[in-house]
């Protein structure tokens, strides 16, 4: 009683002193309890009851002498028992209005006799009785049992008592303690089981007093604690630390403190409180368990008792002290915590009750909350991810912010959503079990269960990954100055338990801080943040209809909107959305999945979508029997794979090939029935998310080898846009994959795509001359792109120069398609030629590139080479000489070459100064183009009027030539010694290459096979011999008998500029021995028979030459 | 079973068939077979057997299509029992099938419409609602109001839903916002099986009984 009383019930402060009981269903629920016991004390307990009191009970009632009837002697208005004490005083006596009472039978008595006014009477007894207990069985008996803890047992309290002399019958004084003891533990169990409150300590909690604690043990002397450490490091998945069969017993973990002037501590934690254990140093101890110590209700209660100089100093932290580094919280935050966000215990003072206080606090409470409530959890905000910490509980009280409660229930607090009870007793360190057994039966119970008992435990469906709830007591902070707890209450269980010390605040952590800061931002949230926050926190509370509605509101929010879509990720919607998409309730997933689709529309969406694993669930989902779920899903991933860590994942959770599969269908039947429909619905949204993800060359390579080629050609027959083009989008991507072009030509998809030219949506007819344009690499696919007149509509769609990428893609097919003259014939009569000139000017350089490198295709017929001229084309061209993208220099270079093979162009070339454009290109850094540069060089050489003079006018431009040559690009290479032949016929110029060193450049070169390169060098080198010693300096530099060796290659082209060089190096005699020995005669024989007469002629020649050498041999010697 | 017995039943399933249209005949004999065996020993379709009654009916929907809440297996019992004489008779045991089993989407609007209809007053009110709900959501028990969350989830639907805004549902409101988003069929529960249920059932029934 003495405890129930003092802690329990609810007291007023008067000021005169003598507190009044308040009129509150918890003390009126005490009462009846008390009422109870003692109406069936005396029937149960005889003997206690007949004890006399040390000091009577005394108060003033209502009851008169009338109302006693027998065994009172009842004299005017005073009444007197007849039961007698030892020393004849009576047991009960009356005197109006105080009544004296000195037993447990006369108490039930009296009460029996007070009727209905026993609640008064009960109550004005204990008011005016504070301490029952000692009144009954005097102070120091009280005192001494008072100091035994909770294991002694009976005949050893009697001892003590007995060796303490308390005077008589102990024995019974001894029993009476004990079952008002034991009344006051039913009672208090009672009243909490009333409140349904339960005293847990949680491991969420004990974390975080260990953190705050771990803050005061720094260096120095403003320390309050020296250590404080685990015994263990291994922490299970339900956060606890203790081995398996300890944690039945409802313990949490075990920690050493040192604090700074007692020894060691070791401290158990439990879900009923903390204690002091045998000596637990580290893990997997075998004995030491066992609790020595009374049950504090937290660490810092305990260390307070133990340390003095803990409590003195944990009294004056303030901010500045506790400045450690956020790095010593984070090697804690482990994950394991997403889901347990249990709020940490508060600390509990245990004073007398003030309802002025506690209605101050309600208030200030609900303010608070009204500040705080709508901030997301900010350790989640850090980490990027959400955790389904939603504040949205905090809702509840700015709606309730007006009623005054004079319960027991306060507001739920606190994040997640997990349900806490505030009680508003505290539960000290009594040793009595508030059973843990209890706490963890209803820790399990599910909530529909749990119903009308308060404490029921909610069991969340999902929520953060296999998270479990709890419920957690929350124990009012009481005499607070009314301040900072119920600011801090309110923050997320990132934050601190400061509320353990009810004077200091918080500390400065890098978490507490954003709960300061958020306020002011707080009022900048439109209203659709607080809408949607609600309905996620429907989402996570409600069953699979309550689900379906919210998401079915949820969608009527503007989801492509940032505001929108943001806002659901910070409210820890997104968790919620992909945890319902592994759940297995089919409406549930559809819903999920509509909101997902729009919402990855947003870049940042879509990550995070990805690092919550949310990608993989959504490829799970594709293997589902329920086509929309199917449909849905792709689409999604369609949006969600718009980056390459996206799509790689995808790939590695096997969605290619899922996604292949959906593309199974025959889309253009005539009469679909809805099933085949949806069918076809199933395939175009995999065709989009393949599009997407064909963007990444192995995930091409994974389509086509999961046979996703023929589904696409066969879905490439649909008669409807929205499925040819992501169909063709993704043809197109993969197309620069040969295999992809060889697939596509043999499975006849050109016909198709040819057809799509012509359609009327432009999105679609670019993709289709995109993949044209890369397929038209090949022969055949040309060849069927006119089959299937597919040259005309390329052409039409040049009049759509407002659409870029459209241009750009049907130039480009243009150009490839070009390149077989039967195409650019059929070209002729669309007149592309003059709409292509037209293109010349103005336009970005991916289209310029194509069109360029069409006409560059078209000039190779002559009349073309005409009409560009008539059009207006070369100056155009020429123009375009002067540009920087080495891609378009190409084609330009060879456009003009091809250009410059008529003479007319050649003036107009000339005139322009395109000569000296092209030479200057030379220096270009690109190999590519100094090679084309060269080949344009030839043609403009070959027909420019006075062409020596204008190269000789060009400045360091031969010089330029001859250092090209010692370029390693046998492509280049090539291209220069065509030019130097075609310099090399101008005999100044001659001579001055010759000066630049040109015969040795040629001489090293000639050791090469290739035979493009061969021809051109051996070319070159024939004309140079035309020009004093150089023959001999070929013959020198050891360039003759490589180019013996010419004469065995297969390329006849080879073979006729080789027999010109040695023609004319045979005319030296030297070289002509060099020849000889090479065995050059028998070729050059072979070759004199062959049907290109230039072949003949400089075999003969040569062989002549050799001939006439040995002939003068021959004589020489014949005629000594 | 004897010959009589089989004609019998072969001409009721004659008859009830023309006016089922997702159940050809025999698959109507083999309901009707079913429909003798779940009401017991009355086998002979001449008894005065009225039919199956709620404790027997809502037994069925929970051991074969997985049905948990009351209120909606009322109420599914009510949408079978056509002439409110609270007996499923033969006839609308198949029709009720047809529309559960086989239903386009037009019929299952309106049977589920029937279903959370309550009070049968061809509308559903937020009273009508409220109870259907009242489950739905987990209770917080530190609300002041537990049922905040339902109300608001109700208002909610209602404003989702309610195209004509009278404060309730018509049956045209129902079907044109079932129409535009087909979730909301079951709006405010599971009265309809799932696939894997339907599945079960036809394959016991109808393959299993040709067999008999």
């Amino acid at each position: 009683m003495g405890l129930s009383l003092t802690r329990a019930a609810q007291w007023t402060m008067a000021s005169s002193g003598t507190g009044k009981l308040e009129f509150t269903p918890m003390n009126t629920f005490l009462l009846k309890e008390i009422l109870h016991f003692v109406e069936q004390f005396s029937s149960q307990h005889p003997q206690e009851a007949e004890h006399v009191f040390e000091e009577p009970f005394h108060w003033s009632t209502t009851l008169v002498a009338s109302d006693f009837k027998t065994d009172y002697d009842i004299s005017d208005s005073d009444v007197q028992s007849h039961e007698k004490d030892c020393e004849g005083h009576p047991l009960l006596q009356l005197s109006p209005p105080t009544v004296y009472v000195r037993s447990f039978s006369q108490l039930s008595k009296l009460v029996h006799l007070a009727d209905d006014k026993k609640l008064e009477e009960v109550q004005a007894c204990l008011e005016e009785n504070r301490d029952p207990v000692v009144k009954i069985l005097g102070p120091s008996f009280v005192s001494t049992l008072e100091k035994e803890d909770a294991h002694t047992d009976v005949l050893s309290l009697v001892d003590k008592v007995k060796a303490k002399d308390q005077g008589k019958d102990p024995e019974v004084k001894v029993k009476l303690f004990l079952l008002l003891q034991n009344m006051d533990n039913q009672l208090l169990s009672k009243c909490l089981k009333e409140v349904s409150g339960q005293d847990s300590l949680d491991p969420t909690a004990v974390k975080n007093e260990v953190e705050l604690l771990k803050k005061f043990c720094s260096e120095g002397e403003r320390r309050v604690l020296k250590l404080v450490r685990y015994t263990s490091d291994y922490i299970f998945s339900n956060g606890c630390r203790s081995p398996l069969w300890r944690q039945v017993h409802g313990e949490i973990c075990y920690l050493v403190i040192e604090p700074c002037d007692t020894e060691t501590l070791y401290i158990t934690c439990s879900t009923a409180g903390v204690f002091l254990n045998g000596g637990i140093k580290q893990e997997e101890e075998e004995s030491g368990y066992e609790q020595t110590s009374d049950m504090y209700k937290d660490l810092v209660t305990l260390l307070k008792s133990r340390s003095p100089h803990f409590a003195e100093n944990i009294n004056k932290q303030d901010f500045g002290v506790q400045e450690l580094p956020s790095t010593q919280k984070i090697q804690h935050v482990e994950l394991v915590d997403v889901e347990e966000q249990g709020q940490p215990q508060r600390s509990y003072e245990q004073q007398e009750k003030n309802v002025h206080e506690k209605a101050r606090q309600q208030h200030t409470l609900n303010k608070a909350g009204g500040e705080k409530k709508y901030e997301p959890c900010p350790r989640w905000k850090n980490l990027g991810l959400m955790s389904p910490c939603g504040k949205a509980e905090e809702n509840k009280p700015s709606k309730s912010s007006g009623e005054e409660k004079s319960g027991e229930i306060q507001e739920n607090l606190g994040p997640g959503a997990k349900s806490k009870m505030k009680a508003e007793f505290s539960v000290s360190s009594f040793p009595g079990r508030l059973s843990s057994q209890k706490i963890k039966a209803e820790e399990k119970k599910p909530s529909k269960s749990s119903g009308e008992e308060k404490s029921g435990e909610i069991q969340k469906r999902k929520l953060g990954s296999g998270a479990k709830s709890k419920m957690k007591a929350e124990f009012s902070v009481s005499s607070l100055p009314g301040r900072l707890s119920s600011q801090k209450i309110k923050t997320p269980a990132g934050s601190m338990p400061v509320e353990a010390f009810s004077e200091s605040s918080s500390e400065s952590e890098e978490e507490e801080e954003q709960p300061e800061r958020r306020p002011e931002s707080n009022t900048d949230l439109p209203s659709e943040y607080w809408q949607i926050q609600k309905l996620v926190k429907y989402l996570k509370g409600g069953d699979q209809t309550a689900t379906v509605l919210t998401l079915c509101a949820m969608m009527d929010f503007n989801l492509m909107q940032e505001t929108c879509q943001l806002a659901i990720r910070d409210v820890g919607g997104l968790e919620v959305l992909i945890n319902l998409l592994d759940t297995d309730e089919v409406k549930c997933k559809i819903g999920s999945l509509k909101i997902l689709r729009k919402i990855s529309h947003n870049v940042q969406i879509r990550r995070t979508i990805v690092d919550m694993g949310g990608l993989q669930s959504i490829v799970k989902i594709l293997d589902s029997p329920v086509k929309d779920l199917k449909a849905l899903a792709a689409e999604t991933v369609a949006n969600v794979a718009r980056f390459r860590r996206a799509r790689t994942t995808v790939r590695q959770y096997g969605g290619i090939k899922k996604l292949v599969k959906l593309l199974d269908c025959v889309p253009n039947l005539a009469d679909l029935t809805a099933n085949q429909e949806k069918d076809v619905e199933v395939a175009r949204c995999g065709a989009l998310a393949l599009w997407s993800c064909s963007k990444s060359t192995k995930n091409k390579e994974a389509i086509r080898k999961a046979g996703g080629i023929p589904l696409l050609g066969r879905l490439l027959k649909s008669p409807h846009e929205n499925m040819l083009i992501p169909v063709v989008g993704t043809l197109q991507e993969c197309a620069s994959e040969e295999s992809y072009r060889i697939a596509i030509q043999q499975l006849d998809m050109i016909k198709d795509l040819v057809e799509n030219l012509s359609s009327d949506n432009d999105e679609l007819q670019m993709h289709c001359a995109s993949a044209i344009f890369k397929c038209a690499e090949d022969k055949q696919t040309r060849d069927l792109v006119r089959k299937y007149s597919g040259l005309q509509p390329l052409v039409l769609l040049l009049s759509k120069s407002d659409n870029k990428q459209l241009l750009a893609a049907a130039t480009g097919a243009i150009w490839k398609c070009s390149i077989s003259m039967e195409n650019v014939a059929k070209f002729q009569e669309y007149k592309a030629l003059e709409t292509l000139v037209r293109l010349l000017t103005d336009q970005p350089e991916e289209v310029l590139i194509n069109v360029v490198g069409a006409l560059g295709e078209f000039a190779l017929i002559p009349a073309n080479k005409a009409n560009i001229r008539k059009c207006g084309g070369i100056k155009s061209l020429v123009n375009l000489l002067t540009g920087t993208n080495q891609a378009l220099l190409v084609n330009v270079t060879k456009a003009v070459g091809a250009c410059a093979t008529d003479m007319d162009n050649m003036a107009i070339i000339d005139q322009l100064d395109g000569v000296r454009l092209v030479w200057s290109l030379l220096k270009n850094p690109c190999a590519d183009v100094q090679s084309s540069a060269a080949w344009a060089l030839c043609p403009c050489i070959k027909n420019a009027k006075d062409a020596g003079e204008m190269v000789r006018s060009l400045v360091g431009g031969l010089e330029l030539i001859v250092n090209l040559l010692k370029s390693t690009n046998n492509e280049v290479l090539a291209s220069i010694c065509a030019a130097i032949a075609k310099i090399a016929k101008d005999k100044e110029n001659l001579a001055v290459l010759t000066d630049h060193g040109v015969v040795p450049l040629l001489a090293k070169l000639t050791n090469t096979t290739d035979d493009r390169l061969r021809r051109h060098l051996a070319e070159a080198v024939g004309h140079c011999c035309m020009w004093g010693s150089n023959r001999a300096s070929f013959g020198d530099a050891g360039a003759v008998a490589p180019l013996v060796r010419y004469l065995k290659s297969k390329d006849e082209a080879v073979h006729q500029s080789t027999a010109m060089a040695l023609y004319q190096l045979s005319k030296n005699p030297n070289n002509c021995i060099a020849m000889h020995e090479k065995g050059v005669v028998k070729s050059l024989i072979h070759f004199m028979g062959s049907d290109d007469e230039t072949l003949q002629e400089a075999a003969a020649g040569c062989v002549r030459n050799i001939r006439l050498l040995a002939l003068a041999n021959r004589n020489a010697l014949l005629f000594r | 079973m004897s010959a009589m017995n089989r004609k019998l039943i072969q001409t009721l399933a004659e008859t009830i068939s023309k006016h089922v249209k997702h159940f050809n005949k025999t698959e109507v004999e083999c309901l009707i077979r079913e429909f003798n065996v779940l009401l017991g020993e009355q086998t002979m379709p001449g008894k005065a057997v009225t039919g199956l009654d709620r404790i027997q009916f809502r037994s069925i929907l929970h051991n074969i299509f997985k049905m948990t809440d009351d209120m909606i297996m009322d109420g599914v019992f009510r949408a079978f029992d056509k002439d409110n004489d609270c007996f499923v008779s033969m006839k609308e045991w198949v029709e009720g099938l047809s529309v559960f089993l086989r239903g386009t989407l037009d019929e299952h609007i309106k049977y589920c419409f029937d279903v959370y209809d309550l009070n049968g007053d061809n509308s559903l009110a937020r009273e009508e609602m409220f109870p259907m709900l009242k489950n739905s959501l987990i209770r917080q028990p530190t609300e002041e109001d537990p049922d905040e969350g339902i109300k608001d989830l109700v208002d909610i639907t209602l404003k989702k839903m309610d195209h004509d805004h009278d404060g309730k549902l018509s049956f045209s409101d129902f079907e044109k916002s079932v129409k535009e988003e087909n979730l909301l069929l079951e709006a405010f529960g599971t009265c309809l099986p799932d696939t894997t249920s339907i599945e079960a059932f036809e394959q016991r029934v109808f393959q299993e009984q040709l067999y008999q």
